[in-house]
């Protein structure tokens, strides 16, 4: 049987369902859903649900009614993206459900019950990372998500419905929204389920306590008058009805909207090339060493010629479409980093470097900066920052290794401030240059919304205000005065600083650090996106690994056997 | 309209204090008015003023659950029982057997109690509905005045569901208790919640296939759910059971009564063509069969069910007769269920608590069976070689395990395409609704009886066969 985007290590035996020994790749396109059907008339688009039962990425498990595991997720994302690159002529997406009487059923419980605690985790980043992109893409690219549920909404269908900006319920007596985790299942709805309740739609946080503990939800007109959802549709004319509210949402979105037509462009697949413990794209390339436990992430800046491209104007930036570099690059970047997520779980420090020519990439970064205002030099921007965000996200130690040859300067240099350290290499017969561009100046938040210089020195303020509106290339000891170096290190230190740090940081609870990483990263307010995975990293992945979830009499364990689960009653 | 709390109290027949429950009684108040509206717009509603000589349980003795008058059914009297228990009720099966029953909702079952609730008393008014026009086509006074026993007798199954939603569920509860009278049987914004319930049943054959299946379906609802932990229920659900025997024996001996008339106007036709002689042949029949038998099949639910093992584990739903057998946990034991693999027909062992639906549908399966037994026997006694059966119970599903797939009515996997070719065969079409519809001419003579359908053996509460069941001249 064939299986999307996954491929077994020789040998595996398919019934027994180990997570590490799967490859995971995320390249996918629409002639290979199978779970989504995406249609398009004009400014409407609609995604339909119909989850294959026997389309499952691991073996083991029936995606039963429109339940959803990786492989499912993968391609929403897919549809998300291509929908903002391939499509900008779309202002509005319906998503509803291909499958009778049921929008979704939320991520399947039977696979999340035989997943590892890292498949988990890995899985439940992704899914969130993909409802926020759904919200980048309202907040950014005008492309507005109207969730139709059409059938019952429950658990992670509902967590999907909201990070739609507004959902209409099909009334017909039966079909409810409800977050079942907690009764049923013993876990909490992390995919933003919780915050997106009190922090997006405003929900009052006892009604939001009542909803989450009331397994088969709220539904008619009291889903209504809690705010759970915008409206109810009757079922005779429930398409009519959210193709009508389509159509206004599009034409409002649409105001003021002054580029005339847009052409979308073509998101080809990336290729890598795999050799033995190295993956090599472009542009960026990624080796591991299994006994060190460490990576290599390398990435290549642009040439003299991609920069010359972007000074041709937004007809030029189109005609490049993907093989653009800050597309290509950070797609590849993308790729890499979900790579060493869901396949590289041993590898605990991955070392980061840009290699390039610093006054080039600052060029580039205004080049395209000016592009800014047309459709797709604001998509790439927004790609850009997205990917960068994933990268804040991954649960691996980074360290930026500054040495000869690399260059992290603007865009790339978000990769250096990023990282938990950036050592910069201070030898005068291998000059290194970093540099600041616009791009380090906010245009790339975090998930808290911060910059990264802003993060970074968020305790320095006499820094970070002597550094607001400076561009330019920085000498490594201008670097290090201006607060964005961790340590300095010259040539005679370099080669022994730099192993024992690896070395060191390679033998840490890997827990601890991951903990210790996630804290560190995000100095400063939080916002509702930080706070979902926040809380998923600090409670979620905790209660996925108590006995009361995961334990032999966990709820999370039986859900579906024919025994109940027992509680471990003491409160922590 | 309006009623007092003292008129309530005398209108409604009850052993359950409703007196003395001041909270029940202004629950009711507000919901009687909003039932007797329902019922005029969806009950047998052209028949409202005419005196119906029906069975009403005044009380819970032996003399008085079946008290007989005639009466207009709008003035019928719907009244709320609890089956009388000598012993301490007990938890019967699942992690808790032998604890004392709950005499309150415990609170870590509410939800799953409401919904239980709720999905048997959503059938009780949608059969109703389903079967609101059928007066006008009644074989004779003796049959229309069953179809409306049932009818009340549905409308007071409602009342004893609703009684427990008002009583045990609050604020939730009375909502519940609202939605199940704006639900429509076949509405498509509305729908009944159940699929068989919003399937038309527009003649007297699919009426007397329908009680004899589909209110066999309710049975072992019923049974399973007299086996409750949660005591109110239990005991509410044993007294519909006694009600619910009249609707079975309506169905069994309705369609025993078309099997003889048919068997004789085969004799009696030259060519042995009954449809030549007005009447419905036996092709028609056993379409009948297969289609109600299998919708009814499907309202047992899925076949492997984390539902149906988490009710049986709570105690709140038992197997059929679960008191008479000797181990109440079910755990550490297996059912072996034909499942469907890879494009083949293979066995499967699941555990038995998640097997539960199937463990009823089996004993639902069994008694059925014995019906066709019968009903054989009768074709037998009048000379005719036909034989009917039961299709097998993967044929023609449209819920669990077989639904994505197709068999043929003896359970052989089949392709699309040889369904297709033979649907006609197997199940109702709707030219032989037609047919059916054209033969149905209403008979209100007393004593007469339908071409189609011989005479039962005897009359209701011992009156003749030509007593005037129904006043329909008054
Ligand atoms: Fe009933
Ligand atoms: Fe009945």
């Amino acid at each position: 049987m064939l299986r999307m985007a996954v491929s077994f290590f020789a040998g595996m035996d398919s019934a027994d369902t180990n997570d590490n020994e799967f490859v995971v790749e995320f390249d996918t396109d629409p002639s290979r859903y199978r779970h989504w059907r995406v249609s398009y008339d004009g400014p409407v688009a609609h995604l339909e649900m119909c989850v294959d039962p026997d389309g499952g990425m691991k073996p083991g498990y029936e995606l039963k009614l429109n339940s959803y595991d990786l492989g499912v997720d993968i391609e929403l994302a897919d549809v998300v993206r291509r929908m903002r690159f391939e499509h900008p002529e779309v202002r509005t997406v319906m998503v509803t459900s291909g499958t009778d009487n049921v929008f979704c059923a939320g991520a399947n419980i039977h696979m999340l019950a035989s997943s590892t605690h890292a498949w988990k985790v890995n899985f439940c980043k992704f899914t969130n990372e993909t409802r926020c992109e759904l919200e980048d893409a309202d907040a950014y690219s005008r492309q507005v998500y109207l969730c139709g549920a059409n059938g019952t909404c429950a658990g992670g269908g509902y967590e999907l419905a909201l990070a739609c900006r507004e959902i209409y319920l099909q009334d017909d007596g039966s079909s409810a929204v409800s977050l079942p985790e907690v009764p049923l299942l013993g876990v909490l709805p992390g995919t933003g389920g919780l915050t997106r309740l009190v922090d997006k739609r405003k929900i009052r946080r006892d009604r939001a306590d009542v909803f989450s503990t009331t397994a088969e939800g709220i539904r008619g007109k009291k889903a209504v008058k809690w705010r759970l959802v915008d409206g109810i549709y009757p079922r005779s004319r429930f398409m009519e009805k959210l193709r009508a509210r389509a159509a206004t949402v599009a034409a409002e979105t649409a105001e003021g909207l002054g580029d005339g037509e847009r052409v979308g462009i073509k998101l080809g697949s990336l290729d890598p090339v795999m050799e033995g413990s190295t993956r090599t794209y472009r542009y960026v390339e990624l080796s591991w060493d299994d006994e060190a436990r460490t990576a290599n992430l390398t990435i290549k800046g642009p040439s003299a010629e991609d920069v010359a491209l972007l000074g041709e104007g937004a007809a030029a930036l189109h005609r490049a479409g993907d093989q653009l570099w800050a597309l290509r690059a950070f797609r590849e970047l993308d790729d890499a980093l979900l790579y060493l997520r869901f396949n590289l779980h041993a590898i605990g420090l991955c070392l980061v470097r840009a290699v390039g020519d610093a006054a080039t990439i600052l060029a580039h970064d205004e080049a395209l900066w000016a592009l800014r205002d047309g459709w797709l030099g604001n998509e790439v921007l927004r790609h850009m920052a997205r990917v960068l965000r994933r990268f804040d996200l991954s649960s691996r130690s980074f360290f930026a290794l500054g040495d000869a040859g690399t260059a992290f300067a603007g865009c790339l240099l978000e990769l250096a401030l990023a990282s938990d350290r950036f050592y910069l290499l201070d030898d005068p017969d291998h000059p290194v240059q970093t540099g600041l561009s616009v791009f380090n100046e906010g245009t790339m938040p975090m998930t808290h919304g911060l910059s990264r210089v802003q993060a970074h020195l968020h305790g320095e303020p006499e820094l970070l205000e002597a550094l607001a509106g400076r561009r330019g290339l920085l000498d490594p000891e201008e670097s290090d005065d201006a607060g964005l170096v961790t340590v300095l290190l010259d040539d005679i230190d370099w080669e022994d600083d730099i192993r024992v740090a690896i070395e060191e940081r390679a033998s840490l609870s890997p827990d601890a650090l991951t903990g210790m990483e996630a804290n560190l990263r995000f100095p400063g307010a939080e916002n509702e996106h930080s706070k979902i995975f926040a809380r998923l990293s600090a409670w979620q992945n905790w209660i996925f690994i108590r006995p009361n979830a995961t334990g032999g009499q966990g709820a999370l364990s039986l859900y579906g056997k024919p025994e109940r689960p027992t509680f471990d009653w003491k409160r922590v | 309209m309006q009623s007092t709390t003292v008129d309530l109290n005398a209108k409604i027949p009850n052993n359950v204090g409703l007196a003395d429950d001041p909270k029940l009684l202004r629950a009711l108040e507000k919901w009687l008015p909003r039932y007797l509206e329902w019922w005029h717009d969806m009950g047998p509603t052209d028949f409202e003023d005419k005196p119906v000589f029906l069975r009403t349980a005044v009380s819970v003795s032996t003399d008085g659950w079946a008290h007989y008058d005639h009466v207009r059914m709008p003035d019928y009297r719907w009244g709320i029982f609890l089956n009388p228990r000598e012993e301490e009720s007990e938890i019967r099966c699942g992690d808790d057997a032998g604890k004392p029953a709950w005499h309150e909702i415990p609170g870590e079952h509410r939800n799953a109690l409401r919904r239980i609730i709720v999905t048997q008393a959503d059938t009780e008014p949608a059969s109703v509905e389903q079967q609101r026009m059928l007066g006008h086509m009644a074989p004779s006074l003796y049959d229309l005045r069953n179809l409306f026993q049932v009818n009340v007798e549905e409308g007071r199954h409602l009342w004893a569901m609703v009684y427990l939603l008002h009583k045990y569920f609050g604020r939730d509860g009375r909502d519940e208790a609202d939605e199940l009278l704006e639900r429509r049987s076949g509405d498509v914004d509305k729908p009944r919640i159940l699929g068989a319930f919003n399937q038309p049943c527009d003649h007297w054959l699919s009426f007397f296939a329908f009680t004899m299946f589909t209110d066999r379906d309710g049975k072992y609802q019923l049974a399973a759910l007299a086996q409750s932990g949660f005591d109110p229920l239990a005991r509410t659900t044993e007294f519909m059971l006694t009600e619910e025997a009249h609707h079975l024996f309506v169905g069994e001996t309705g369609l025993d009564r078309i099997i003889k008339r048919s068997a004789e106007l085969e004799q009696i036709d030259p060519n042995g063509d009954i449809r030549n002689q007005g009447g419905i042949d036996f092709d028609l029949i056993q379409r009948t069969i297969n289609y109600w038998f299998t919708y009814s099949l499907d309202l047992f639910g899925g076949e492997i069910s984390s539902n149906a093992a988490d009710f049986f584990a709570a105690g709140l739903k038992g197997r059929y007769r679960e008191d008479r057998l000797d181990e109440h946990r079910a755990l550490g034991q297996e059912y072996r269920l034909n499942v469907v693999d890879g494009g083949k027909l293979t066995e499967r062992d699941v555990p038995l608590r998640n097997a539960m639906n199937e463990v009823l549908r089996d004993s639902y399966v069994k008694d059925c069976e014995r019906a066709l037994r019968k009903w054989n026997r009768t074709l037998e006694a009048a000379g005719s070689k036909t034989r009917l059966t039961l299709p097998s119970r993967r044929f023609h599903r449209h819920q669990g395990i077989y639904t994505d797939h197709f068999f043929n009515p003896e359970g052989q996997l089949i392709t699309a395409d040889q369904w297709e070719a033979n649907k006609h065969r197997w199940v109702l079409t709707p030219a032989d609704n037609d047919y059916l519809l054209s033969i149905m001419k209403p008979v209100y003579e007393p004593g007469k009886f339908a071409n189609w359908i011989a005479a039962p053996t005897r009359g209701i509460d011992g009156q003749p066969l030509d007593f005037e069941y129904v006043k329909l001249h008054d």
